[in-house]
């Protein structure tokens, strides 16, 4: 099917099948009873078929099309809450160093715990504590960084943060055992959108199992004022053959497509999109009815792209600012149609005043 | 191993009745006896579920699951019907349902949990596509998938009086008329000298030789699709060793003949019931492969099972050409033959289990096996024509599976 066929505005000439169509269809089923044909038994089995197609109830037609290419069921209650993730910021607990500079620390488990990736599927994971992706982890440019690291795992584990920080404090040699720990520390540089991610081998196995997480540090001035959603754009191997089942932004399948995003009319947003899918290439972000400013990697704050669509490799990402110019319900995707079917779809749901 | 445990066992058994006449032993009811292990057994089953095995065996990780889909049905545009059954060993939950690689909605006829040897029945409103392929994967709440396939979609017939009367007379093309139009060959074999109707005879056997395994071949291969608690290849074991059982216990007390071989009509009734089984089987698997598209019945496909099949009638009237056959028992022995193809079609085509076919086609081999050791015995009679091993009957007997080998070419769908 074609992304477009989500959009509500393009229902007129969506998917459906058209009255011609299933004529043809009907043509070729009775073509494909050549034994009914040659025994004469009807000769009015095409129009049979397209009437049935047209009137019967359960064919598929213009909006039922839309809500039948989703999950049924719901998360069971108590667990990870996409909706909570996507505004949920760690900014550590908070002092100041004898130089005056900030120290920020946070606590980092790793754990091995069952998620939900869809509701009733459930998927073995390796977490740092507890949820996939990890806590997203905000500090300022200049900071101090600590994050004490427990292991409570069964297979050794590291954390390894992008940024500029010494040899040592880089999670790739330092491996900590099952039951071990250790305390990362360095000053968070540069500032932008950086990320975290256990760095033992096997990579894929300890990456898709859900070891990873967003590392957020916000440039000395800050940002302007806006409605900051973080969306880590992950992929489950369900069944361990080395392919995703299951596309999501932050885990759970088609979550926010039978959840929307409430957004307002003008309101200013800012998406920090992270791409930690494991097995495919890339991954990319595809919103509808609107344009958006990326500023890649957040490193910059002048330079961006003017596009409605974006691709990252793994480990890629970048700052993405919009707001909408009109309300209703807006699909954002992967513009791999795979993905997107797979359970990577979402919608914005702006409110205001409809106009039409 | 067996020799050196052999007298052991003998000693023992000596011992034991030379023993004295009165032991706790024979103050036992036979019955209890009997059922002393069964009752022991079932106290241990009961104790190993409330207390689980000793803690010696811990539960599979990842959970042993089996899921097997038995039937996909196309019923109107737009909607996918999957029938799956679940035969391992533990319940298991369908989470989610792709079909295509995109999650689609999905409805089911009770709990999403399949307790083990239940089966149910998804319906999926998806939009397939006319002459396309398309695969549907079950995804359990463990994350493990179970995929099964549409080769080529096409709107499933719905089980109607226009359904029904395209399945009869594809049975009539197929079982009916070409075993029929075999039938017709008795004058013609009633008016040839005694060697060359031993000639034919032996051919039959070829056909029936080439019939049988390719019955039991497919018995086999579809034993391969039962979901595994089915246990595919017992059935087959039973169906086949079931009709040879069945078929010699019936025939040893009624068929003897005048020479103590078996009576020719005998013969070819079980061979018009091996038929009758083959064809059912057959059936079977031509409505179902019908109804999920796999094959299209061609026209070129109905003539070559016409042409296959009339082979049957001849393998039904060879052996009683030398009697006089009343033409009444000869026209039933051909309908047993050809019609259960007609009710094959039928329940194939509405729902099929591969189980089903599995058996029917293994008896159908087992009741033709049956048959050939009949027809290999009236050769190794003194007047047979010098045996199977003579140049014309062994002739005969090639050419039989060429025959079916060169028909067999038009039904390779």
């Amino acid at each position: 099917m074609t992304m477009d066929a989500r959009n509500p505005n393009q229902d007129a000439k969506g998917p459906r099948l058209t009255r011609r169509q299933a004529l043809q269809l009907g043509a070729v089923g009775t073509a494909g009873l050549a034994v009914g044909g040659a025994l004469s038994l009807s000769d009015r089995g095409g129009l049979t078929t397209a009437e049935q197609a047209s009137t019967r109830p359960g064919g598929l037609q213009g909006h039922a099309l839309h809500d039948a290419m989703t999950t049924v069921g719901e998360l069971r209650p108590g667990g990870f809450d996409p909706l909570a993730y996507i505004s949920h910021f760690e900014t550590g607990r908070i002092s100041r160093l004898a130089s005056g500079q900030i120290m920020r620390e946070y606590d980092l488990l790793a754990m091995e715990k069952e998620i939900e990736v869809a509701p009733g599927v459930f998927f073995p994971a390796w977490t740092y504590n507890g949820q996939v992706p990890g806590p997203t982890i905000r500090c300022t440019e200049g900071d101090r960084v600590r994050v004490n690291f427990v292991n409570a795992g069964s297979h050794g584990h590291t954390i390894h943060f992008h940024g500029i920080h010494a040899a040592n404090m880089d999670g790739a040699f330092e491996v900590v055992a099952p039951g071990g720990a250790f305390t990362y520390e360095f000053d968070a540089e540069p500032f932008g959108l950086q990320l975290y991610h256990c760095h033992v081998p096997p990579f894929k196995k300890h990456i898709h199992k859900g070891l990873y997480g967003v590392f957020l540090i916000d440039p000395k001035q800050g940002r302007p004022a806006a409605r900051e959603l973080v969306m880590v754009m992950n992929g489950f191997d369900t069944n361990f053959d080395g392919e995703n089942e299951i596309y999501a932004v932050n885990t759970v399948g088609f979550h926010y497509q039978r959840h929307p995003i409430r957004l307002q009319l003008g309101e200013q947003v800012r998406v920090y999109l992270v791409n930690l899918t494991e097995f495919d290439l890339i991954n990319s972000f595809h919103l509808h009815g609107n344009f958006f400013r990326c500023y890649r990697y957040g490193t910059d704050l002048e330079r961006f792209d003017y596009t409605d669509t974006v691709m990252f490799c793994q480990g890629e990402r970048g700052v993405l600012e919009f707001s909408f110019k009109h309300s209703g319900k807006f699909v954002f995707h992967a513009h791999q149609s795979e993905f997107a079917e797979l359970g990577w779809t979402g919608i914005f749901e702006v409110g205001g005043a409809a106009d039409g | 191993m067996a020799e050196t445990a052999a007298p052991a066992l003998d000693g023992a058994k000596r011992g034991s009745t030379t023993a004295p006449p009165r032991t706790w032993s024979s103050r036992v009811p036979v019955w209890l006896k009997g059922l002393g292990p069964l009752v022991l057994l079932a106290a241990l089953a009961a104790l190993f579920l409330r207390f689980g095995p000793l803690g010696v065996f811990q539960p599979a990780f990842p959970p042993v699951e089996e899921l097997t889909v038995e039937h996909i049905t196309l019923p109107r545009l737009g909607e996918i019907q999957v029938q799956v059954v679940n035969g391992g060993p533990q319940a298991v939950t369908i989470g989610q349902v792709s079909v295509d690689d995109a999650i689609w909605r999905f409805e089911i006829d009770g709990s999403n949990t399949i307790g083990r040897l239940e089966s149910r029945t998804l319906t999926i409103p998806y939009p397939w596509v006319e002459g396309e392929p398309h695969e549907v994967a079950l995804v359990t709440s463990t994350g493990l998938t179970f995929t099964a396939g549409v080769e080529v979609a096409t709107q499933t017939p719905s089980l109607d009086a226009r359904y029904i009367g395209t399945f009869a007379m594809l049975g009539v093309y197929v079982g009916v008329i070409p075993v029929l139009l075999g039938l017709l060959w008795l004058p013609f074999l009633r008016s040839i000298h005694r060697r060359w109707l031993d000639f034919f005879l032996s051919l039959t056997l070829g056909l029936l030789i080439f019939l049988g395994v390719n019955a039991l071949a497919e018995s086999l291969e579809t034993a391969g699709l039962v979901a595994g608690a089915f246990q595919g290849l017992g059935v087959v074991v039973l169906g086949f060793l079931g009709a040879v059982l069945i078929l010699a216990a019936l025939g040893g007390r009624q068929a003897q003949g005048r020479h103590g071989e078996a009576s020719p009509f005998y013969v070819a009734t079980l061979i018009a019931l091996g038929i009758g089984l083959h064809n059912l089987g057959e059936g079977l698997a031509i409505g179902a492969a019908y109804a999920t598209g796999e094959i299209a019945l061609g026209t070129f496909l109905v003539v070559g099972f016409l042409i296959h099949n009339t082979t049957e009638g001849l393998g039904i009237v060879a052996p009683v050409a030398a009697e006089r056959p009343q033409l009444r028992r000869l026209l039933l022995l051909g309908l047993l033959a050809g019609v259960p193809t007609i009710p094959g079609a039928w329940i194939g085509g509405f729902t099929y289990a591969p189980i089903w076919v599995t058996l029917f086609l293994a008896m159908g081999a087992g009741a033709i096996a049956q048959v050939i050791y009949l027809l290999w015995n009236f050769f190794a009679r003194p007047e047979g024509g010098g045996g199977l091993a003579g140049p014309l009957n062994a002739a005969g007997l090639v050419l039989g599976m060429l025959i079916m080998y060169a028909t067999g070419l038009l039904v390779a769908a």
